[in-house]
């Protein structure tokens, strides 16, 4: 039985080669065309570029309204579904799985042209709500995302919370408000993180849907597609550092809360 | 008015499933009374105490608050405060917001609030802890917590959901007496649920036995203890040796195969349930006492001892501070009064039948023309004889044993004893005006009655001719 005796490091090796190969080794390179011009030599310029140039500055501005507000948009539409979903009296996991697992086996890029070819019909025009119709497609590719965590938290929630503030003499929108709300923060969190982040990089939604508006991620694929690895490394390495510290922040919060656990997904 | 402050009619719960949890509920709690619905889980008790916070809505009946009908009112309309049995406590709120919630919904004035939030803190003892975090609380705090929570909403009556079951059992222990205390310092009414027969007994001030969704009685703890109303009570609260047994006389009644002087008087050839608390029963010298018995175990407790004696079929439990060697015969007796007397459910006979090695029902070595496949749910008959139960394993003869009760009407006596399923003495008769009820003694040390339209003479040795066709059977295990 020896043979079979393979230690945790053994079988850590895999996994270890897989970070080094696609998560360290880009990032390294990454940092190092970040911080080189392109005679390789070190170079703050990209990074002054970036603070400077009115044009990245209105894009990382704009992705941001985006992403704020397809963020929201997802969050009113999650709750109360997630909400209803964990209270209603489907409790049989085939049922939950099917409406949250099965849109994502259809292709994204079929999912979006069908989003499309509807969009279309109601708009005549894509091109006439620019805005409008990226809310639309980030929150329509999203959304799962933002339930999924949501709903883990509330049928979690120990429903002696609610009763306890009903008990104590609030009604029931009190209650929801003081007990039911805090309490699922750690998956809004969750779900908000999942959504958030994307939404500000996701621009081949945007493409699909022959959307003109100009985010983050269509910027460093611009970038990259002239041969601007300098430039792109560099927008890229300051979306990790707010994708960083926003995290920090988040996790943060999360941590003052006792009910984590809730906030992962399945 | 009366002084009942809250009163149940007629009070039923059955949910969409079907499943009862409560029927025909009756009870009346007076003003500052302790009263603790006591009972196996699953009973219904929780439930009974959900209703009355409003936290489910009854499928039948009301219930009464001060003679108003609150039945529909949802919680948070009603002067009642719940302690939760795992207590509840918001975690995102440290201890002086858990318990201000209550008073700020109120809309108290936030000086007011502060002065009783710091009163309440007092009265349990956790002065100073106003910005503590639920989570750095040990479980007793919590608990503690959790009653300042709700006692500081002042309400008419606190209901607590098995508070102390979380606790150890030296910290459960102080707990029942800190809240005993408080109850009478405070004077609200408390009702108090829980599956602790011994915390029912310190505490309150009346109990509420409850079994399947139904009151089997209501009473002081010493009544509770000392008169059950039914074999359950007394099975449910303390240790009891309970016994199947007959009404032979005046203030005599026969059981374990002995007839004991009884002070309950009732009609001869009654079925009834005795009754005998293990620390009620005196060891005698073997002659001396009304039965006697081998003794099988004896186990030291601390303060007696508890030692099992056999006697015939029976097993009798005792405690003493005396010793016994097993092994050994004695004899034993039990005052009249301590002999607790009950009308059996029906005049049924019953009796314990065992499964012999073809599988067949055998009571005293004879067969029983009954099917087991009948008789133990979803079993079925294998090919070499055997029978497997429902999970397809095969029955263990020597543990199933299937309960057998039939009515005196449908027992036949006869004067071929050797006939019989088994056979007897007449050692009782008494005319019931149409037909004669006798008492037949086996030597089994089980009594028969059956009932008969012939007059037999006492003392003829009879069989008894039992239809299995009339027999109802209940599985043991």
């Amino acid at each position: 039985m020896k043979r079979f005796a393979i230690s945790r490091k053994t079988l850590g090796i895999p996994y270890l080669l897989w970070l080094i190969v696609f998560v360290a080794a880009p990032l390294l390179v990454i940092v190092f065309y970040a911080f080189t011009n392109g005679q390789g030599l070190f170079s703050l310029r990209n990074l002054s570029g970036f603070f400077t140039d009115p044009n990245t500055l209105g894009t990382l501005g704009y992705s941001i309204v985006i992403a704020v507000i397809s963020t929201l948009v997802c969050l009113l539409i999650a709750y109360p579904t997630a909400y209803f979903l964990a209270h209603s009296k489907i409790k049989s996991k085939a049922v939950i799985i099917f409406i949250f697992v099965v849109p994502m086996w259809i292709n994204f890029s079929l999912r979006i042209s069908a989003l499309k070819e509807v969009l279309t019909l109601i708009e005549g025009n894509l091109a006439m709500y620019p805005f409008l119709n990226a809310i639309i497609g980030m929150t329509y590719d999203f959304l799962p995302f933002m339930i999924l965590p949501i709903y883990n938290t509330l049928i979690n929630l120990d429903q002696s919370y609610v009763e306890a503030a009903r008990d104590l003499g609030a009604n029931s929108a009190m209650a929801f408000f003081k007990v039911t709300l805090p309490l699922s923060l750690p998956g809004i969190i969750s779900g908000v993180s999942m959504v958030f982040l994307p939404a500000m990089t996701n621009y081949v939604v945007l493409d699909m849907l022959y959307n003109s508006t100009y985010i983050m991620g269509s910027l460093i694929g611009s970038y990259f597609s002239a041969y601007n690895w300098h430039g792109g490394s560099m927008i890229s390495l300051i979306l990790l550092a707010i994708i960083f510290v926003f995290t920090l922040a988040t996790g943060k919060q999360g941590d003052t809360n006792d009910q984590m656990k809730g906030g992962a997904i399945l | 008015m009366s002084d009942n402050i809250i009163e149940l009619k007629n009070l039923s719960k059955t949910y969409k499933g079907g499943i009862t949890a409560v029927s025909d509920f009756n009870l009346e709690i007076k003003r500052g009374e302790f009263v603790t619905l006591l009972g196996p889980s699953g009973c219904g008790k929780t439930t009974t105490l959900r209703m009355i916070a409003g936290f489910e809505l009854p499928t039948g009946g009301e219930i009464l608050l001060n003679g108003e009908d609150i039945t529909k009112y949802p919680p948070h309309k009603r002067p009642i405060n719940t302690v939760f049995q795992r207590y509840a406590l918001f975690p995102h709120m440290n201890v002086y917001e858990n318990i201000a919630f209550g008073l700020v919904q109120k809309k108290v004035p936030k000086d007011q609030i502060e002065k009783k939030v710091k009163k309440v803190l007092d009265l349990v003892d956790l002065e100073g802890f106003e910005r503590r975090k639920i989570s750095t609380l040990s479980g007793g705090q919590q608990q503690r917590i959790a009653i300042a929570r709700a006692l500081v909403n002042e309400p008419e009556i606190l209901l607590l959901d098995e508070p102390l079951g979380a606790l150890d059992l030296k910290m459960r222990k102080e707990m029942q007496l800190e809240l005993k205390a408080m109850h009478k310092e405070l004077g609200i009414t408390f009702i108090y649920v829980t599956h602790d027969q011994e915390e029912a007994l310190t505490m309150s001030d009346k109990i509420v036995v409850i079994s399947e969704g139904k009151i089997q009685q209501i009473g002081t703890p010493e009544d509770i203890y000392n008169e059950p109303k039914n074999a359950f009570v007394a099975d449910f609260i303390g240790e009891s040796n309970i016994f199947n047994g007959v009404m032979t006389g005046h203030l005599k009644v026969r059981f374990c195969g002995a007839q004991f002087d009884c002070v309950d008087d009732i009609p001869e050839g009654t079925h009834i349930t005795a009754v005998v608390r293990p620390e009620d029963v005196i060891m005698t010298a073997p002659e001396e006492g009304t039965i006697r018995g081998r003794v099988d175990s004896v186990i030291f407790k601390g303060i007696h001892y508890e030692i099992t004696v056999v006697s015939g079929k029976n097993e009798m439990v005792i405690q003493s501070v005396h010793s016994a060697t097993p092994g050994n015969t004695i004899g034993m007796k039990v005052d009249p009064d301590n002999i607790h007397v009950m009308i059996a459910e029906d005049n049924t006979n019953i009796f314990t039948a065992e499964i012999n090695k073809n599988y067949n029902l055998e009571y005293n070595g004879s067969e029983i023309a009954a099917d087991i496949t009948g008789i133990i749910k979803g079993s079925r008959r294998l090919e070499d004889g055997s029978v497997a139960d429902a999970r397809g394993e095969i029955v263990d003869t020597e543990k199933v044993r299937i309960e057998v009760a039939i009515k005196p009407q449908d027992i036949v006596m006869t004067d071929e004893h050797e006939s019989g399923i088994v056979d007897g003495y007449i050692s009782n008769l008494i005319y019931k005006g149409d037909h004669y009820s006798y008492v037949i003694h086996t030597d089994l040390g089980q009594d028969f009655v059956v009932d008969d339209e012939y007059l037999w003479n006492m003392e003829d040795h009879v069989g008894l001719l039992m239809d299995p066709s009339k027999m109802k059977f209940r599985v043991k295990r």
